[in-house]
């Protein structure tokens, strides 16, 4: 038990402090091996929570995650998600990858951030076949174009739906009230 | 000697009844659902089917995956955009006689989602007979809906043919007559206006049972 807690309940938080610390530790470990790689790879590293991003460019998205999947374990791509920050924003979009290692329990997340008019990114489906369907939602939703995607459609919005619904921009209601009468 | 024979030892031989009575009768006492459960009110339907309350006493005895075979359309859920012409053509399959309950909050009026994915109301797409409100309904509810359907069959006539769309055919026409005259000019009028009234409609040509109801 850590000395000088007279509270129990202080004394499991502090220990679960002291886990987290030591977690947050490990990742940046595995940060560091990224950036040993090739310095190019991390641009920003994000820390919030217990958990830590690190933003790539999306040249060298591929090559950060094949290497994250072949040499640190990081086997199992856990979410990929596209978010729309607004159109004020300049990076609008931002292409989330949650990789999750199920060997040694780690997670870590890689962003990728777009500009609107070059909304382009290469693809991982070489590398997590997951990667497929999550990208697919993406581009429904976002209007995130993936390059190398096998089967790029939409998959959630019907095949003929006009725009991309997630956008900031997008209204609520849609444009037009649907009906078959 | 069993019940049957002490009954008809007291009536007649023969009976007359409204036609329209044993028809009526006979569709309501043996609709059968299509099962069209898409959400969260599907589990409410398949508790009303369950043995607490059970839909079987009432007629629905057996829930037919196929629209062939099916009376009645319980349209529990919200329906998509993407889901509605897969609906309106399931709808379109069941033979006529045909009926839909609307089960639910988002199948009567979109429910909770003002939204670009759902469709308000799935009166939008089909035409709908009882409307249960409710997120979801209790089955009890549904029970009801069952029952107020059965009091709106008997009401129907076989008068009323819903297999055809045309009104003319309802009209009886005076032998010696016919009420358009081949290559006048009442014909070209007639073809014009027949082709402005013409509704194009997916799928299809509805029944004149629909258009009594559609909204």
């Amino acid at each position: 038990m850590h000395k000088g807690c007279s509270n129990i309940f202080h004394a499991l938080t502090s220990c679960g402090l002291l886990q987290r610390i030591d977690m947050t530790e490990k990742l940046h470990e595995f940060v560091e091996k990224l950036r040993s790689e090739n310095t190019a790879w991390v641009t920003k590293v994000i820390e919030g929570h217990g958990e830590v991003a690190v933003i790539t460019s999306r040249e060298s998205i591929v090559d950060a995650c094949r290497s994250l999947k072949d040499k640190h374990g990081f086997d199992m791509l856990a979410d990929l998600c596209g978010c729309d920050r607004g159109p004020e924003e300049d990076p609008r979009f931002e292409v989330n990858y949650h990789v999750f290692s199920t060997k040694h329990h780690n997670r870590l997340r890689l962003k990728v951030v777009l500009g609107e008019d070059d909304p382009h990114v290469p693809t991982v489906t070489q590398i997590w076949k997951t990667a497929e369907w999550h990208e697919r939602e993406t581009y429904d939703l976002v209007g995130v174009i993936f390059d190398g995607h096998p089967d790029l459609r939409r998959i959630l919005l019907p095949s003929d739906f006009d725009g991309h619904a997630l956008r900031k921009d997008y209204p609520l209601r849609g444009y037009e009230p649907y009906s078959l009468n | 000697m069993g019940l049957e024979n002490t009954v008809f030892e007291s009536l007649p031989d023969v009976l007359t009844v409204k036609l329209d009575s044993v028809i009526n009768w006979a569709r309501k006492s043996s609709l059968w659902p299509a099962t069209f459960g898409l959400a969260c009110c599907a589990i409410e339907m398949m508790n009303t089917v369950s043995a607490r309350n059970d839909l079987s006493r009432f007629g629905a005895e057996t829930f037919r995956a196929s629209p062939r075979q099916a009376d009645v359309m319980i349209v529990s859920g919200r329906v998509s955009r993407k889901m509605a012409p897969v609906l309106r053509r399931i709808y379109d399959q069941m033979p006529e006689p045909k009926w839909v309950i609307s089960m639910g909050a988002c199948a009567t009026s979109g429910g909770v989602f003002d939204n670009y994915a759902i469709v308000q109301g799935v009166d939008k797409v089909v035409p709908v007979d009882i409307y249960v409100p409710g997120c979801p309904p209790r089955p009890e509810m549904l029970v009801h809906a069952i029952t107020m359907l059965q009091e709106k069959i008997m009401k129907e006539s076989v008068k009323d043919r819903r297999d055809t769309y045309e009104p003319e055919s309802r009209e009886s026409i005076v032998p010696g007559t016919l009420p358009v005259t081949e290559g006048t000019a009442l014909e070209r009028e007639t073809e014009i206006e027949v082709a402005e009234n013409q509704v194009s409609r997916p799928y299809t040509i509805p029944s004149k049972h629909e258009r009594r109801r559609s909204s």
